[in-house]
């Protein structure tokens, strides 16, 4: 399989800030790749680095093997979803569209066929004559990716385009990019700071911090296997236990992480733990009903908060069990604790 | 431990002022009534009651012989913008006003573009001050320097004469229409004094028109393929044209209405501002001044309709 787009350490730095710091990502062609991480973290820096918006200060980047490095943005075969949209006020929907094959010298008769069609695999069909002032945020965003589509790019870069809709919209946007995608098999890579759109979309997920990576994985292994303390609390919500603590329960210094919903409640004191379970008592000081699921929050001998997330499945309220102020201990399987890598000290930094 | 939300609000104070202040807030109308009634009356009653008041003089009638005004109502005065005289001193202003706003567009433009897009902070306020300056200065001053900057034996005429170029503005000055005796006294250098004087109305409208453009925009268009100079015709360029037409119509309009610098610089011959200060100063012939007055008016409506036909405000 070839590489759509390759960071070999590349860092790019700004004043003494260093946005991407030696970053190295292979992405696969053809795949839905995303960048997340919360703002400043690096993703959008490197999302523009691929676009040409933006020069590593070091490092080699490849687009479909040839080096990219000092091209021009209309140099490369890619095209961009800006996060605003960035559609030409002064130009109709179907300028908009066409505007990238005009550029480039398409025939007038062509540039609109393909303008129309593009309209038309977005749901815009007839929409042409309209001005960008006079369409709703979620067409505008159909046309921004109308236009990005229409030529025919290698790699479509995302940059939040969803993030001005509403969560219906999100939604529902969210799975007709996917089906797109699946469509014309290019490779989409999806900037994002939200983590379920991140891992319902992606075939693979980068998770930015400090503009380094800290783990590239399939959203499955991202959630179930965090590698770092920062992806477990990032993706999802996570219990991340150190020090003395994680030696009692686990028998190694190393940090771990346990998922809130992997817990189970009981009322009173530890009793004895059935083998292969992990036990600590605590607390209980908040409830929050939260729909499909109460969440527990439970403060340890330690200080320390643990979260625990039970499922109401059953046609009984589970919520009225327990109250807070009450002493209960929470109790895991050993297998659903995950060892992480504490990198807080770098190795260079 | 109970916490009550039931706790007593402080009461509303009865004064007079509070009263005055909870009519207001519920009356936003009022509010806003009496906030735009001072500058609505000005604006009403002296400014536009005034101007109309003078277009309507414009209709009386002046006699020759006894050099009076009377107000019995005519439409002579405004045929006589069409006798040959008059109608060229309009011709020769329109055909000013125009060079100018076109010169004026065409030097703003890379400069106000400079601004926008390439300084911050403090190089910023420096083009800012750089800009305004000039017009801290009186204006009448600037023009008496320009009189002697144009002058045989100035600094203009120098510096040409350094180039070796003394036989080129030979040329140039030779051309009817465009040149005369010195540039001092000729069409070309009144033009370049009504360019220079008002060039910061220019930049500053196109700067602004500039600096509303989000970088996206550009960014967008090299993403979809296009070579600069591309983006400059397909985006820049239409986007700024709202600021050109402001730009312009300030440029417009000062060049139709201004009767100084015609007097100090280039050739004899009327502009329609000197012709107005003439009939109205020198003459006392206030119909014929007012009939002018409205000449600009109507060029300035002619002027704002096709900028606004050719989709000039289309972008705001």
């Amino acid at each position: 399989m070839t590489l759509a787009v390759q960071f070999t350490d590349v860092s790019r730095v700004f004043g003494d800030v260093k946005a991407v710091d030696r970053v190295s990502i292979d992405i696969q062609d053809g795949e839905f790749f995303s960048m997340l991480g919360p703002s400043g973290s690096g993703k959008t820096t490197c999302l523009r680095l691929i676009a040409g918006f933006e020069q590593p200060s070091a490092g080699s980047i490849r687009i479909h093997g040839a080096e990219a490095v000092g091209l021009a943005p209309y140099q490369r075969d890619v095209n961009t979803v800006f996060q605003d949209y960035a559609l030409f006020p002064h130009m109709n929907v179907r300028d908009n569209v066409a505007y990238g094959l005009k550029v480039k010298g398409v025939a007038k008769s062509e540039r609109l066929t393909r303008a129309e069609e593009a309209l038309g695999m977005v749901a815009l069909g007839g929409y042409g004559e309209r001005k960008p002032a006079q369409l709703s945020g979620g067409q505008r965003q159909r046309v921004a990716l109308a236009r990005a589509l229409v030529n025919r790019p290698r790699v479509l870069l995302l940059d939040e385009p969803l993030g001005a809709l509403d969560l219906k919209l999100r939604e529902q946007m969210q799975g007709e990019l996917k089906k797109l995608q699946r469509q014309l098999g290019i490779t989409f890579i999806f900037v994002t700071h939200d983590q379920t759109e991140a891992l319902s979309m992606s075939d693979r997920v980068a998770v930015f911090n400090k503009g380094r990576i800290e783990q590239v994985d399939s959203p499955r292994n991202l959630y179930m296997k965090p590698a770092t303390p920062f992806v477990a609390e990032f993706v999802g919500t996570s219990n991340v236990l150190r020090g003395e603590l994680a030696q009692q329960l686990s028998g190694s210094a190393q940090p771990f992480s346990i998922r809130p919903e992997h817990i189970r409640l009981q009322d009173g004191l530890s009793q004895a733990a059935a083998s292969g379970e992990v036990e600590i008592s605590g607390l209980l000081h908040d409830i929050q009903y939260q729909g499909a699921s109460t969440r527990y929050e439970i403060r340890l001998e330690n200080g320390q908060n643990l979260s625990v997330s039970q499922a109401n499945n059953q046609w009984q309220d589970s919520t009225l069990a327990h109250q807070p102020g009450q002493r209960v201990t929470a109790r895991w399987a050993r297998e659903a604790m995950i060892v992480l890598r504490d990198n807080a000290p770098r190795e260079g930094l | 431990m109970q916490l009550s939300l039931n706790a007593p609000l402080p009461r509303p104070t009865a004064g007079p002022l509070h009263r005055l202040a909870n009519l207001l807030y519920r009356k936003p109308n009022l509010y806003l009534a009496m906030l735009l009634l001072p500058p609505l009356l000005w604006f009403g009653a002296i400014y536009f009651g005034s101007l109309l008041t003078l277009l309507w003089q414009g209709l009386y009638t002046f006699d020759d012989f006894s050099m009076t005004v009377t107000p019995e109502l005519t439409l002579a005065n405004l045929k006589a913008l069409f006798q040959p005289a008059n109608y060229d001193i309009i011709l020769r202003t329109l055909c000013m006003a125009v060079a100018v706003s076109l010169a004026s567009a065409m030097l703003a433009f890379p400069i106000a573009y400079y601004m926008a897009r390439f300084t911050t902070g403090k190089t910023k306020a420096f083009f800012y001050i750089a800009v305004m300056m000039p017009m801290w200065a009186s204006y009448i001053v600037k023009a008496y320097a320009w009189t002697l900057l144009l002058a045989k034996g100035g600094v203009a005429q120098w510096f040409v004469d350094q180039m070796g170029l003394a036989p080129v503005l030979q040329f140039i000055l030779g051309i009817p229409g465009v040149g005369g005796s010195t540039l001092s006294t000729s069409h070309l250098g009144r033009f370049l004094v009504f360019v220079y004087i008002w060039l910061p109305f220019m930049i500053l409208p196109i700067q602004a028109a500039l600096e509303r453009l989000p970088p996206s925009l550009l960014q967008a268009s090299a993403d979809l393929g296009a070579k600069p100079w591309q983006t400059f015709v397909q985006v820049i360029l239409p986007l700024s044209i709202p600021g050109i037409a402001a730009g312009s119509i300030f440029t417009f309009s000062l060049t139709l209405g201004d009767f100084i610098v015609p007097q100090l610089v280039g050739p004899p011959g009327f502009f329609i501002g000197s012709m107005v200060y003439v009939q109205q100063g020198a003459i006392g012939n206030m119909p014929m001044a007012a009939a002018f007055t409205l000449v600009p008016i109507v060029l300035i409506a002619i002027y704002l309709a096709i900028v606004k036909r050719l989709g000039a405000f289309d972008a705001l």
